[in-house]
């Protein structure tokens, strides 16, 4: 399959009303003795057929309660779960045509390989002569075609990995949930699964909940993703969406490094305000909702920001601030700088190394940030606002 | 220099071949082998005596090598019922001790529910607690609810007593699963019954052998819960117990040696058996 029809997939799948998993008001808390406390707050989410969806956040926002409620582990204490337009509160998890990769992997120790992979199938009775068939077909798929006969333990944790990949899967699930699958591997061997994880996606077509904390993994792996903070939702959407335009502060700390500079707005011309960040110089951000003297919050992505020595002319369009070099530090493929601004604020700038010459500027230096008015984005700092406002709305 | 050089190489392979070991390197060995002869001594006395050519009633100094009390094994009739009476209620026991302490371990290693504080604390207390208390308040039980004493009372004890055994073996077995296994077996689409089938219960096998094992071993050798609970019915250790007085016969040698066997046999097994699971 090429990435023309998962485009295609996509957008048609945006346009159908009942999506493959459907999250309608749901809530979740957790009583104790001590304690209550809400895991989840009023979640609605729509997650497309044939989708490679992530739930991202840091640890205890949520997402893997979430996960859990959609594969039956536990009830919802209030909302719906929908899965292909069917309520499944109530219903157990051996009744849900879903399955998780954990992430333990959870691989049964005292069966070989192919019989773990093949427990699903004989729970559903499946013939056996076709069980040995989609064990065997499935191990291939995921690279293990020799190792049926051995046990879970005698295999590498990527291995492993594998087994757990292939044992949902043989089962043709409506929707494979994968919580922090790769979170357990080394570096080098979690990015090759990254890239197999894709692929094997794309072979079965299937949706795949992936549940991360990693920014990184879930921009580069799903089609659409959700942050989540606190149990709340911030921003759904593309990852493109996400990381050019985040909605909230939370996102644009969160998805990638992020400039964040506040002001007051001085003032308003054809949907471009100017806000009085940064002493000298000019901060301008588009916008559609703020007012003369609104006090805003405004994102920058350091990549989006040129260094250089020179001031820029003054009748330059571009934001433009000036600062002195706090650090620099060389990457090899880029140059990282940290510019303390007049006004105070740290911005931080990633510049390419283009040529083999030295770098623009040095620690101490005074130098001139400039971008262009369109890389600014307003933020907002209610995640409860960010449902409503507009940001959100364009994710859908 | 080549002289120099060759003199140097075999001093060097002097040193390797003999490295020079400080006295506290043999520390650990020696008292491991101590260790080990003085928890197999009585049982080598034990194996020795039971080929003993006694020539009168006591088999206390060794007068000879003899197979005899091999060949007249069940000569001695009160001996054999005692040894019938105590493997029969050994095998019950330990078949419903772990059906009873195996469900406990299992309540208690995986759940949360009132009451269990309370409940291990139980199970811990009746281990703790001297087996002569145990006995002897058993006995005014079934006096005062007036039930006979024989067979079925010995059972009941028996039971009673083993049951913890089990209970904590199994727990720990439990407390150590991953969870999300019993997790995984219900989302590849088990019932919760298969799940346990399949997956629970293959994995705490070793806790269930052990506890197992465990209440077959108390139960074949228990004299003071049993002494008072017993009534007419005799056991090997009551048995025994009754004749040494008299002089023990060698035949209690050899049954002792057989049971021992028996049980190394066991043992040996389930250590052949985990390996070939492993590999």
């Amino acid at each position: 399959m090429t990435s023309q029809t998962e485009q295609e997939r996509r957008e048609a799948g945006q346009g159908v009303a009942a999506a493959a998993i459907d999250l309608r008001g749901v809530e979740k808390t957790f009583y104790s003795k001590a304690e209550t406390f809400s895991a989840v707050r009023s979640l609605d989410l729509a997650i497309q057929d044939g989708e490679f969806f992530s739930l991202l956040g840091p640890s205890g926002c949520g997402k893997t309660t979430t996960l859990r409620m959609i594969a039956g582990f536990e009830e919802p204490t209030a909302g719906e779960i929908l899965l292909h337009g069917q309520n499944m509160v109530g219903v157990p998890p051996y009744k849900r045509d879903v399955n998780t990769v954990f992430q333990s992997y959870a691989l049964f120790p005292h069966m070989t390989v192919a019989e773990n992979v093949s427990f699903g199938l004989e729970r559903k009775r499946v013939d056996k002569q076709e069980i040995r068939q989609r064990v065997g077909e499935m191990l291939e798929i995921v690279g293990l075609g020799e190792r049926g006969d051995r046990r879970p333990q005698q295999l590498s944790g990527g291995q492993q990995q594998r087994v757990a990949l292939a044992r949902a899967l043989v089962n043709r699930p409506r929707a494979l949930l994968l919580d922090e699958p790769l979170a357990a591997l080394d570096l080098k061997l979690r990015q090759a699964m990254q890239v197999e994880l894709k692929r094997i996606q794309r072979e079965v077509g299937i949706t795949f909940v992936f549940v991360t904390h990693d920014q990184g993994e879930a921009l580069t792996m799903s089609d659409r993703l959700v942050v989540m903070n606190g149990g709340l939702l911030e921003q759904v959407g593309t990852p493109h969406e996400l990381y050019e335009r985040p909605a909230t502060r939370f996102v644009a700390g969160f998805l990638g490094t992020s400039n964040i500079m506040e002001g007051k707005v001085t003032g308003v011309d054809r949907g471009i305000a100017v806000i009085d960040a940064g002493a000298d110089g000019r901060v301008l951000v588009p916008t559609d909702r703020s007012a003369v003297g609104d006090r805003i919050a405004v994102s920058v992505r350091p990549e989006k920001i040129v260094l250089s020595r020179d001031e820029p002319a003054a009748d330059d369009e571009r934001c433009a601030v000036t600062g002195t070099v706090a650090e620099m530090v060389y990457l090899g493929t880029s140059n990282t700088y940290e510019v303390r601004l007049n006004g105070g604020e740290m911005l931080t700038v990633l510049e390419q190394n283009h040529s083999t010459s030295e770098s623009t500027a040095q620690r101490g230096d005074t130098v001139w940030l400039t971008w262009r008015p369109q890389h600014s984005l307003q933020l907002v700092d209610e995640p409860a606002a960010a449902t409503e406002g507009g940001a959100a709305d364009d994710a859908g | 220099m080549t002289t120099t050089m060759s003199k140097a190489n075999s001093a060097a392979d002097e040193r390797y071949r003999r490295p020079k070991r400080r006295w506290t390197y043999y520390i650990l060995p020696v008292y491991t082998w101590a260790v080990l002869l003085y928890l197999c001594l009585p049982i080598f006395v034990m194996i020795l005596f039971g080929f003993n050519n006694t020539k009168g009633r006591y088999n206390i100094s060794f007068q000879g090598f003899t197979l005899k009390w091999y060949r007249e094994l069940f000569s001695i009739g009160g001996l054999t019922d005692a040894l019938v009476n105590s493997i029969t209620i050994a095998i019950i026991v330990t078949i419903v001790s772990v059906a009873i302490g195996g469900a406990l371990g299992l309540a208690l290693g995986r759940y949360r529910f009132r009451g269990k504080g309370p409940l291990s604390l139980v199970v811990f207390a009746q281990i703790a607690t001297p087996e002569l208390v145990l006995g002897t308040s058993l006995l005014s039980l079934f006096l005062t609810l007036n039930i006979p004493r024989g067979y079925v009372t010995i059972l009941l004890a028996h039971i009673m007593f083993c049951i913890p055994f089990v209970a904590v073996t199994v727990q720990a077995r439990v407390a150590g699963l991953d969870s999300s296994l019993k997790e995984a077996a219900l989302d590849l689409g088990a019932t919760p019954m298969v799940a346990f089938r399949k997956v629970t219960l293959p994995m705490i096998m070793p806790g269930i052998m052990a506890g197992a094992l465990l209440s077959f071993a108390l139960s074949i050798d228990d004299f003071v819960t049993t002494s008072f609970n017993a009534g007419q019915t005799v056991t090997f250790p009551l048995w025994v117990y009754g004749a040494s007085r008299l002089g023990i016969p060698a035949q209690v040698n050899v049954m002792g040696t057989l049971i021992f066997v028996f049980g190394l046999a066991l043992a040996a097994y389930s250590v052949i058996a985990g390996r070939r699971k492993k590999a």
